[in-house]
């Protein structure tokens, strides 16, 4: 063993870990709200029979997924301030680091979030929309309260699991010095010289989080299974 | 837009710019290969673990998949390289980090030593075998139950079931979902900078704050990677098309 | 809609295509107000393609569709609220599987005709109960039979007080001995004086209560004739194959 364990450092830290961990659940909160509202746009755009819409949905949603997540911080993250200071006519500083990886964090999500979302509507009965349209629904009368209702419902196992999949994601933010979980963590070992504690005790917490909300998700799985 | 900024000599390695990314390129298909090797060889005996009646095989197969996929893979690229050397026996923890790097200098400008490299390898790899186990698991699972029994009943043993009836097949309904595993990996590759492997996102970063084109260095990373995916999507699916079974439709397990 | 004479739905050489395959061939023919036509062919014959026209669920490229008045292939028409004034049945029922009866009966007179929740309650509980399953009000379309089901949808596509009601094939997805529960009820509503379009095989309502049959093979209307001339003398060779495939066995 190379020298003892003190694992009291996790406790000396224990206010710089938990902010952490607050700032991973909130970029997680905010990334999944997001990355779903705007993935079900663009799900639509995509299944929509206008070229305008369909084209650029489909190019953008390729493109975020053949580059790395890491890549597509990158991105959003040199992006961001440029376009918003396009606009505000401000420098880039009026974009703090997080509103960067956030913007970041919900484009590369609904990229994600669009596919799934596409393939639960795709799911659905066309006689289900023509129905709606018989009754006299225009489009987003017929999508609001038919089709999506009942695409969701088909897609929640899968949409729960990704939403697994991000919150283990959000680590990355690391890569832009954004002091999440992990990154609260590498911090506090850079001071104590105690990373080895910090970083087993980071993957112990992200386990049990991870390992307990899968298993929730595959519960709820068997119960959808048997109500259908 | 500049983009013949490429074309200027980079600070080391005695190369362009260009050549910076071109090394990025090579470390980026180095890591994702090895890796890939080894999530395919582990991955498809953690997923044909599970599938067999033992109990103790299908519970270690369990146990693996569930502790790989539910930490994130940036923290347990920092348990490789960080945390293992530390808890394994004193000699051996040095050895990782003293004797390895010195023990081969990597070509192509690496800027790393193969300790980073052997880390970044061992995580990737042993990361996305738990992802390729499932894949295995499901595309056994979903061969009909008949096919296991009609081998059992002309007297095959079950290791001989698996030879010549289950695994031929589940080979071929998993090579749709071990192509999207190699792209995954080829992806994920880019969390290695963390640890200091200067492979493409690295390599376009640095080029990013040497010269300030931050625009072209992304450009040209995003393009080359998009290349690559194309390119690997395209060999496989002539793969697919070469061992298809006529008659069977591989729908199991693919997206 | 006041001339008697002017037709309900007009259908003047309608053709669509799938790319370069033509699934309708210069339909032409007319529905007057309170007129039952029948619409047969075999399968593929494009009955089931005509009548979604009808309504401007498939779009055509040839062709004009009157319905009271509106021309559906023009861009300008605002097509839900042409379709909210005709009822539509589907062959595969189509309720909205994750709403109660209830609700699947409420949901297009409140959102589409700006109905209020208890006025169209009441509304869409008394056409339930006309179809006989007021006691299921609160079910979900899964725990009904599918003879259950299409009366529902019958009741739901009456709740908006339809001027007239198209029924795509609306007994083909059903088992032999709930077909008649649902053709009772089509049978009443014609006989109130309903003007339908019906796309069936079933030769039996046709007789009891259509004034008319118009006879579908490939795309084209090869009959249109009153049912008596339809039954008695069908004039071209491919109607009387049909009738003697269908009728006798």
């Amino acid at each position: 063993m190379g020298g003892e364990f003190d694992w009291s450092v996790i406790w000396k830290y224990r206010e710089a870990l938990w902010d952490g961990l607050a700032t991973s659940f909130k970029l997680f909160g905010i990334a999944l709200s997001g990355g779903i509202f705007f993935g079900t746009l663009l799900a639509m755009a995509r299944l929509s029979s206008l070229k305008v819409l369909s084209y650029p949905a489909a190019g953008f949603v390729n493109l975020i997924r053949s580059i790395p997540f890491i890549m597509a911080i990158f991105w959003f993250y040199f992006l961001t301030p440029m376009i918003v200071g396009k606009f505000t006519g401000q420098q880039g500083e009026a974009v703090g680091p997080f509103t960067s990886a956030i913007v970041a964090f919900i484009m590369v999500e609904s990229a994600y979030y669009s596919e799934i979302i596409r393939a639960g509507i795709q799911s659905i009965p066309r006689g289900q929309p023509w129905a709606a349209y018989a009754l006299g629904m225009n489009y987003w009368q017929s999508m609001g309260h038919v089709v999506l209702p009942q695409a969701f419902r088909n897609m929640l196992p899968v949409m729960l699991t990704q939403a697994v999949i991000l919150f283990q994601d959000t680590s990355l933010v690391y890569v832009v010095g954004l002091k999440d979980f992990l990154g609260a963590a590498s911090k506090g070992g850079q001071i104590t010289g105690r990373i080895v504690e910090l970083y087993i005790f980071v993957a112990v917490v992200f386990f049990l989080i991870c390992f307990l909300a899968s298993w929730g998700v595959k519960k709820l799985n068997a119960r959808l299974a048997v109500a259908r | 837009m500049d983009w013949k900024v490429f074309l200027e000599m980079a600070p080391s390695g005695g190369m362009t710019y260009l050549g910076w990314l071109g090394s990025g390129v090579v470390w980026t298909l180095t890591v994702s290969s090895f890796a890939w090797i080894i999530a395919s060889l582990v991955g498809g005996f953690v997923g044909v673990a599970r599938t067999t009646p033992v109990p103790w095989l299908r519970a270690i197969g369990t146990v693996y998949v569930e502790i790989f996929r539910n930490v994130p893979l940036l923290v347990q690229m920092f348990l490789w390289y960080f945390v293992m050397p530390e808890v394994l026996p004193k000699a051996l923890g040095d050895w990782l980090k003293q004797d390895l790097p010195n023990a081969l200098t990597l070509p192509f400008a690496a800027q790393f030593s193969l300790w980073e490299l052997t880390a970044a390898i061992l995580c990737l790899g042993l990361y996305t075998a738990s992802r390729v186990a499932e894949q295995v698991r499901s595309g056994i699972e979903s061969l009909p139950r008949g096919q296991t029994n009609a081998g059992l009943a002309m007297g095959l043993t079950l290791p001989q079931v698996y030879r010549h009836v289950t695994l031929p097949m589940a080979f071929r309904i998993v090579i749709p979902p071990m192509t999207s595993e190699f792209l995954t990996i080829f992806k994920n590759s880019s969390t290695a900078l963390t640890i200091g492997v200067l492979e493409l996102t690295a390599q376009s970063r640095q080029i990013s704050e040497y010269t300030f084109k931050t625009f072209e260095a992304f450009t040209a990373a995003t393009l080359i990677y998009i290349v690559i995916t194309l390119t690997v999507t395209f060999a496989m699916r002539a793969l697919e098309r070469r061992v298809a079974v006529p008659g069977f439709i591989a729908q199991a397990g693919g997206h | 809609m006041t001339d008697p004479q002017s037709p309900m739905i007009d259908l003047r050489a309608v053709s669509k295509w799938y790319g370069a395959f033509q699934v309708l061939t210069d339909c032409t023919t007319r529905v007057k107000k309170g007129e039952v036509v029948v619409v047969c062919g075999p399968s593929g014959s494009g009955k089931s393609t005509l009548i979604k026209t009808v309504n401007g669920l498939e779009p055509f490229q040839k062709g004009e569709i009157i319905v009271n008045g509106v021309s559906v292939g023009d861009a300008k028409t605002d097509l839900p609220k042409l379709r909210s004034h005709i009822g539509m049945v589907f062959q595969n029922f189509e309720l909205f599987p994750h709403m109660s009866i209830t609700d699947n009966l409420t949901i297009g007179q409140v959102k589409v005709l700006g109905r209020s929740k208890d006025e169209a309650t009441q509304r869409g509980l008394k056409l339930l109960d006309r179809v006989g399953l007021i006691a299921q009000k609160d079910k979900y379309p899964g725990q009904l039979s599918g003879g259950q089901q299409q009366r529902v949808a019958i009741a739901r596509a009456l709740s908006m007080d339809p001027i007239a009601m198209l029924f795509d094939e609306p007994t083909s997805a059903l088992d032999p001995e709930m077909i008649n529960e649902v053709l009772d009820v089509m049978v009443d509503l014609a006989k109130e004086g309903m003007t339908m379009m019906v796309v069936t095989h079933e030769m039996g309502f046709a007789r009891k209560v259509a004034h008319r049959v118009i006879f579908m093979d490939r795309g084209a209307i090869v009959e249109d004739c009153t049912k008596d001339e339809f039954f008695g003398t069908a004039r071209s060779e491919r109607a009387q194959q049909f009738l003697s495939k269908i009728l006798h066995h």
